[in-house]
């Protein structure tokens, strides 16, 4: 990252001392501001985040509880249209169950197991990658022909077989709360990959420079200058990385449970729920499945458009 | 280049075998074939002598030897929901499932280019606009809203055409094509343009940079001296140009077409491999799971391999490979 270099503006107001002021003057801070559409993609995933960690408060009812759902409510139409009912400002499904209040809530599972999901590949492919390229030989030879060989299939194929075996596995002992570490393995044994090629990448040319050999020289052990010296010269790829893999670990969680492999009904993410209301859809009942699709989409379009920026902000080649 | 396609054909032997090992190793460790075939009431004598007659008993290696052989025969044991060996439930499901890939891909071709070129010669205008939008929901919207937003357009408000299905089908010896009937046509409209959305997207994206590149290119001036019309320099020397890199990425993309028609078919209600795919996921039949999982990674591998051959043949400079990173 190169946010550190001489500040090219001088800004009018008095920015607050320290950190803070760096960010503002920074470069990537200023191409933020330069792009309207970058800020509306922030707001809108902030915007996303924030209702997913206050979806219990915001929440007209709690739709995993069976006790606030009552059949007098179901199917009611969203509130503008003729048959709609306040409180539903969205209208409700089949059960009564809010569609507002279950987006909330699905959309806090599909946060989670997406970020979740991205941590672990991240950290699975960034120790791969440290060792493979630190250590070179055999060691990089085996890891590599792996990653290769898994790049050639489909994230969501892997992801469908490492849920069908899992399932296989646990059988009936596999209960909300352990699918969700299913699927967070699921993802992240599909994602690995990338991080993993790009760290490698990086800490072969890293590993060149003096400072390695200097940290060598002082007999620092292998693992502390893997972590402490090489790894974060890399950071920047990573997040763009990251970023984007965001998006597609929460496409891929969505498709899982769309396609009936992922979160179960009793604890819908976005992708049940368009699912569920997808059987609806000849009813009549559109709003049970559009709004989750549409929040869906919103969340990974806004998502996407960050990483984009992200990764041109970054390069400096671009500028 | 003998040297060279006769490593790649062993590297490519090599991930077939690792594929083998997780497939065998599903099918054997994955839940207990014993279990699935029996009923609750069958005593433990019976389970010991159906164990021994499936030959659960012998050495793993063994075991995986057999596996090994029988997959080579395309015999890939019997399928727990339905009874029937997985090899005829594939062969059966295979014919709707690489319909729907081809016309899918060849509409991401016709389409992409077309929407590519015309992009890349009219690089301001609303429609080129209105392309790059499409490209950027062709990315980012998941396949699944894409095939409900079809539906919900073409099936439920208008009525056009069906949202479930294959219409009506053609027997032609084992193939049954819903390509010879009107409704085989209606029914595969919406599939296929949901199958064949995100690949349409990458090759107008491709087609676009690389006729702005072509377009700037000395041999380009040159036809324009030479007085050659604008069509025949587009279309006759510039497009011709790019084409070799969309046929390698669409041919690569192939395999991937194949897989991503898990999501489609289930969308459609597609009777492919796919969608057989995917309630064996549901069901927990690993056989089923196994055998797709070997079927499809022979079908990228022998794409892959014909690719990385061609591509010394043609091009010695295309050495670097194209791909999805997904």
């Amino acid at each position: 990252m190169s946010d550190a270099v001489v500040p090219h503006r001088t800004q009018d107001h008095q920015a607050p001392a320290g950190w803070v002021r760096r960010a503002l003057d920074s470069d990537i801070f200023y191409s933020f501001r330069r792009s309207r559409l970058t800020m509306v993609a922030a707001s809108i995933t902030l915007l996303f985040f924030l209702l997913a960690i206050f979806a219990s408060w915001l929440a007209v009812q709690d739709p995993f509880d069976p006790a606030q759902l009552q059949l007098l409510n179901s199917r009611i139409a969203p509130l503008w249209t003729a048959d709609g009912q306040s409180p539903f400002l969205l209208g409700t499904d089949e059960q009564g169950r809010d569609v507002l209040s279950a987006i909330l809530y699905g959309l806090r599972i599909s946060l989670a197991v997406g970020i979740a999901g991205v941590v672990f590949a991240g950290a699975l492919g960034i120790a791969l990658g440290l060792i493979a390229g630190y250590f070179g030989g055999v060691v990089d030879t085996v890891i590599m022909r792996i990653a290769d060989v898994q790049l050639t299939f489909p994230a969501i194929l892997i992801a469908l077989l490492v849920n069908g075996v899992a399932k296989s596995l646990l059988g009936n002992r596999l209960d909300e709360i352990s699918t969700l570490g299913v699927l967070v393995i699921a993802i992240g044994l599909s994602f690995w990959v990338q991080y993993a090629r790009t760290v490698r990448g990086s800490v072969m040319v890293e590993k060149n420079k003096d400072y390695v050999a200097a940290a060598q020289l002082i007999g620092l052990p292998a693992p502390k200058i893997m972590f402490r010296h090489v790894l974060p010269n890399t950071m920047g790829p990573i997040l763009v990385i990251a970023t984007i893999n965001l998006a597609l670990a929460i496409i891929t969680e969505a498709t899982l449970s769309f396609l009936g492999a992922g979160m179960p009904d009793t604890m819908p993410s976005l992708g049940t729920l368009i699912r569920i209301g997808n059987n609806y859809l000849f009813a009549g009942e559109w709003w049970i499945v559009a709004f989750p699709g549409i929040a869906l989409a919103g969340l990974i379009l806004s998502i996407n458009l960050l990483g984009d920026w992200l990764r041109d902000a970054l390069n400096p080649k671009l500028r | 280049m003998l040297a060279f396609t006769l490593r790649r054909f062993l590297q490519a032997i090599g991930v077939m075998l690792a594929v083998g090992i997780i497939a065998f190793a599903m099918f054997r460790f994955a839940g207990d074939p014993v279990n699935q075939i029996v009923s609750i009431d069958t005593s433990a004598a019976e389970r010991a002598s159906i164990r021994q007659s499936l030959g659960l008993d012998d050495p793993v290696l063994v075991q995986f030897g057999r596996y090994f052989i029988n997959a080579l025969q395309f015999k890939f044991g019997v399928s727990y929901q339905f009874r029937l060996p997985v090899s005829s439930l594939l062969a059966e499901r295979m014919p709707a499932t690489l319909e729907l890939a081809i016309v899918a891909t060849i509409f991401a071709m016709v389409a992409g280019i077309l929407m590519g070129v015309y992009s890349a010669l009219r690089r301001d205008t609303i429609l080129a606009r209105l392309f790059q939008a499409i490209s950027l929901i062709g990315i980012s919207l998941p396949t699944f809203l894409i095939g409900i937003l079809l539906i919900y357009l073409f099936a439920v408000t208008l009525g056009w055409l069906p949202s479930f299905g294959r219409g009506d089908v053609v027997k032609l010896g084992w193939w049954s094509t819903g390509l010879l009937t009107v409704s085989g046509w209606k029914a595969i409209i919406m599939p296929a343009i949901t199958l064949g959305l995100f690949q349409m997207t990458l090759i107008m994206r491709l087609v676009r940079a690389e006729m702005l590149e072509v377009l700037r290119t000395d041999y380009i001036r040159f036809a324009r001296a030479r007085g050659l019309t604008t069509r025949a320099i587009h279309f006759g020397h510039a497009l011709k140009n790019t084409l070799v890199p969309v046929i390698t990425v669409a041919g690569l993309q192939f395999g991937s077409v194949i897989a991503f028609s898990i999501i489609t078919e289930t969308v459609f209600q597609w009777p492919g491999m796919g969608l057989l795919f995917v309630q064996a996921v549901q069901n927990v039949d690993i056989p089923i799971m196994a055998a797709y999982l070997l079927m499809v990674s022979l079908i990228f591998v022998t794409i892959n391999l014909v690719v990385d051959i061609l591509y010394t043949v043609v091009d010695p400079r295309l050495r670097s490979t194209v791909g999805r990173a997904a």
